[in-house]
């Protein structure tokens, strides 16, 4: 339920996102991510502290890595969400940084499978 | 001295022998010899002053003992709270309760109660609050004269909003008369009370020993009636140490504790809650200040069984086993919203249980529950509320409001819902129970991500401490939130003393020192207390360790170390993304970092094992292992562990 609203709010940020950016920085920011800049810029832009420094999540941000959600909706989760997160706007957070977060975000390896961590069992 | 401040002297000492007689030879008695004080007690010196203060009986550096036949009032107080089953004293020093403490150790034998030594005043309340949520007994913090009191007020408030008893018992200098310039005037006062009144149950402040042990029985029975909370009694410093003649002491009553039976519910009312719960068909119970001893959680394992109805416990103590099938704190939301009937069980704050404030730009009550959902509060944890401070958030009306204790009304309801159940009970609780299955699984497979990272992740910590004292009794002291919980959700929880509860006021500082307080409390019962403390909140109090260490009290106290308090980062954070500007600066003035503090040389130089800081997850294992060792010992120890911030 949760997840359908964010999808949706997702999706109308998406759209307000591609409909207010100009060709070239739309391209720029579709470019591939750079995967240690993102990283270093998921600390230095705070993410990390409601979501964890591998976004693995915790009691305040949910898990947003691995997988996380395809570029379009997430960076219209983070333009625009209005809720417990804040938003984080172009002017803080430009574009090629968001791509560069999401790069990393996507190289965060899989977690190990619970059946083999013997402290889960 | 004029004659209305006379009156009071003459009636201080009017309970003694012949002291009543005249205030003239009182006036004198104060400036005899102690010879011609002992001569005045001859069996033909009936008409002379029984006492007198001590300090005027033996000017400091006479060497002159105590007179033969005589004590103090520090004793008679001691024997007071001998009577009302102390068995400690946390304390840090103060001269307005010298006569107190001395009493304490010399008259005593510093057992029963036994000096606690804290490292602060703040400490010393907390330390109580951790014992008292253990033991259900209130154990005395003794602070110096405003002072004390001032440093203290934080940890009472918890105390309060968290309905623990503590009994205070503040120094005081109330007579101006004898008082020395500088500390001893600037740590008296008038009505000291005053600063904290808010926020306790009772408070006296008796004017003479006579009246010291009805003050002493009135503030302990505020403690522990009702919704329990911190009392205060103020000893006057004069009267600690004022001399009394043996003859005397039996003047001096000492309160008597009897067996207290908390107010349950009448039966025609029990019925009327039963047959709300067995008729509805979607009923919850929602569990807040309800687990405070051996019987709750088999009380309310048995009413939930008997309804099969899904159970909330909002973790304000231990009210419900975390693996029950019925348990679904942590899918609670839909549960709430289609009930059609809350019970909601000692809910200290009942708008915070029902509606929901999220921290958004525009902040609107959002219901937890259903439009139609009747509420029943059954409990009196809102009965001790007081204007002025917000411990409970907006009126929130019940639409039965049934004032008895919770626990006490259990037996009855249990009977009289049994007697009701009905069939289909059984399809519910299955129901609820194919809900509740899979929340382990799903626990460890969000636990598994960020499993090798560094800092280590909160999951992994508490998985490693598990793995190693499952087969221990153990009692989490701390709050778990900032460890997004995960002993309640990876952990067995099903004694009320596995876990304690927050802090009652949210003040932090309170995790460190009530943990101590809490193991003091467990040693007897050889249970392992495992304290999960914030870094934050171990620097507000750090000298808690070294009690433990002093006091050889075994604890494994690990430090949750994410270099800061990250509660604030984060609403720094937010602060600066919702204006739209720098967001790169939240650690400014949040976090605890260059230089980083080194937790386990603190704790080393107060004597206590320690390692750390540990930050790969590899070496989580053997530290804990070692660590435990020394805990079975009878020590504490401390581990600094690098982790994650939530
Ligand atoms: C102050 C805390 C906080 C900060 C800082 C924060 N987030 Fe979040 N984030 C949250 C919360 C809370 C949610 C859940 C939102 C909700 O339920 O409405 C969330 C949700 C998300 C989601 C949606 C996840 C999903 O699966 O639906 C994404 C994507 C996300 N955050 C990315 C980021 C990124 C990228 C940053 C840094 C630029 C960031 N967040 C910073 C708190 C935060
Ligand atoms: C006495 C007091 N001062 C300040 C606060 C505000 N505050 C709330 S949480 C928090 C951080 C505590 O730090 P720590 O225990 O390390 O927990 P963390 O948030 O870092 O996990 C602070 C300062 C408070 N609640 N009480
Ligand atoms: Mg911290």
């Amino acid at each position: 339920m949760k997840r359908i609203l964010l999808s949706v709010a997702a999706l109308a940020g998406a759209a307000a996102f591609f409909a207010f950016s100009n060709a070239p920085i739309a391209e720029a920011a579709q470019a591939q991510g750079d995967v240690a800049r993102g990283q270093a810029a998921f600390e230095r832009i705070g993410c990390w502290a409601c979501h964890g420094h591998q976004g693995q999540g915790g009691s305040t941000g949910p898990k947003i890595a691995p997988n996380p959600l395809a570029f379009p909706a997430f960076s219209g989760f983070v333009r625009t969400t209005s809720g417990e997160m804040p938003p984080f706007t172009a002017r803080v957070l430009p574009d090629q940084d968001l791509r560069d977060i999401h790069a990393f975000l996507m190289s965060v390896p899989a977690a190990p499978a619970v059946a083999t961590i013997p402290l889960l069992q | 001295m004029s004659g209305s401040d006379k009156q009071p002297r003459i009636e201080r000492r009017q309970f003694l022998k012949g002291a009543a007689a005249a205030g003239p030879a009182l006036a004198a008695a104060s400036l005899v010899s102690p010879q011609a004080a002992q001569a005045a007690q001859t069996p033909a010196g009936a008409a002379a002053p029984a006492t007198m203060a001590v300090r005027e009986q033996h000017p400091p550096g006479t060497g002159q003992p105590l007179a033969p036949g005589y004590v103090v009032g520090g004793d008679h107080m001691t024997d007071c709270l001998r009577a009302l089953d102390i068995e400690y004293v946390a304390s840090c020093p103060g001269s307005t309760f010298r006569g107190f403490q001395e009493s304490i150790i010399n008259y005593g034998g510093n057992k029963k109660p036994e000096f606690l030594t804290a490292l602060h005043e703040d400490s010393s309340v907390h330390f109580a609050m951790g014992y008292a949520k253990i033991t259900g007994k209130p154990m005395a913090a003794m602070i110096h004269g405003v002072v004390g009191v001032q440093h203290a007020s934080m940890a009472i408030y918890n105390a309060f909003g968290d309905q623990v008893p503590v009994y205070i018992i503040a120094g005081n200098l109330l007579s101006e008369w004898g008082r020395r310039p500088g500390a001893e005037a600037a740590h008296s006062s008038t009505d000291q009370a005053q600063m904290v009144r808010d926020y306790i149950k009772w408070d006296e402040q008796p004017t003479t020993l006579r009246d010291f042990s009805n003050a002493a029985a009135r503030c302990y029975e505020a403690a522990v009636s009702g919704a329990p909370g911190p009392v205060m009694l103020t000893a006057d410093a004069d009267m600690q140490e004022e001399a009394i003649h043996e003859d005397h002491k039996a003047d001096l009553r000492l309160p008597k504790i009897g067996r207290r039976i908390p107010a349950s519910a009448d039966s025609g009312t029990v019925q009327e809650l039963a047959t709300m719960l067995c008729n509805a068909e979607n009923p919850v119970l929602s569990l807040d200040r309800y687990g405070n001893n051996d019987k709750s959680i088999p009380l309310m394992v048995e009413l939930a069984e008997a309804l099969q109805a899904p159970v909330i416990d909002t973790r304000g103590r231990m009210n419900f086993p975390n693996r029950h099938p019925l348990n679904v704190s942590d899918i609670g939301g839909p549960y709430l919203r289609n009930a059609d009937v809350v019970l909601a069980v000692e809910p200290r704050d009942l708008f915070g249980m029902v509606m929901a404030l999220d921290d958004e730009d525009v902040r609107t009550p959002r219901p937890r529950i259903g439009q139609n959902t009747k509420v029943v509060r059954l409990g009196i944890s809102h009965t001790s509320q007081k204007p002025n401070y917000g411990g409970s958030q907006r009126y929130a009306p019940a639409d039965l409001d049934i004032q008895a204790d919770a626990q006490g009304t259990m037996p009855a309801l249990i009977e009289a819902v049994k007697r009701m159940a009905k069939p289909n009970f059984a399809a519910r609780g299955e129901r609820i129970a194919n809900q509740t299955k899979n929340l382990l699984e799903r626990a460890k497979a969000e636990a598994a991500y960020g499993w090798d990272a560094s800092p280590i992740s909160t999951a992994r910590l508490c998985a490693e401490i598990w793995d190693q004292i499952k087969n221990e009794e153990y009692t989490v002291p701390t709050e778990t939130n900032f460890l997004s919980s995960w002993p309640q959700r990876l952990w067995v929880m099903d004694k009320y003393y596995n876990f304690l509860g927050r802090s009652g006021g949210w003040g932090v500082g309170y995790n460190s020192a009530a943990a101590i307080g809490a193991a003091l409390a467990n040693k007897p019962h050889g249970r392992v207390t495992v304290a999960l403390a914030g870094d934050g909140d171990f620097m507000m109090a750090p000298g808690v360790i070294w009690t433990a260490a002093h006091h050889q009290i075994p604890i494994l106290f690990v430090i949750h170390n994410n270099r800061g308090y990250h509660q604030e980062t984060m609403h720094l954070q937010r602060m600066a993304n919702r204006r739209n500007r720098a967001v790169t600066t939240a650690d400014i003035g949040t976090t605890i970092k260059d230089p980083n503090m080194d937790f386990a040389m603190m704790a080393k130089s107060m004597g206590v094992y320690s390692e750390g800081p540990v930050s790969n997850p590899v070496d989580l294992r053997p530290a804990i292992q070692r660590a435990l060792a020394v805990v079975k010992r009878g020590e504490p120890a401390v581990l600094d562990i690098v982790a994650q911030p939530r």
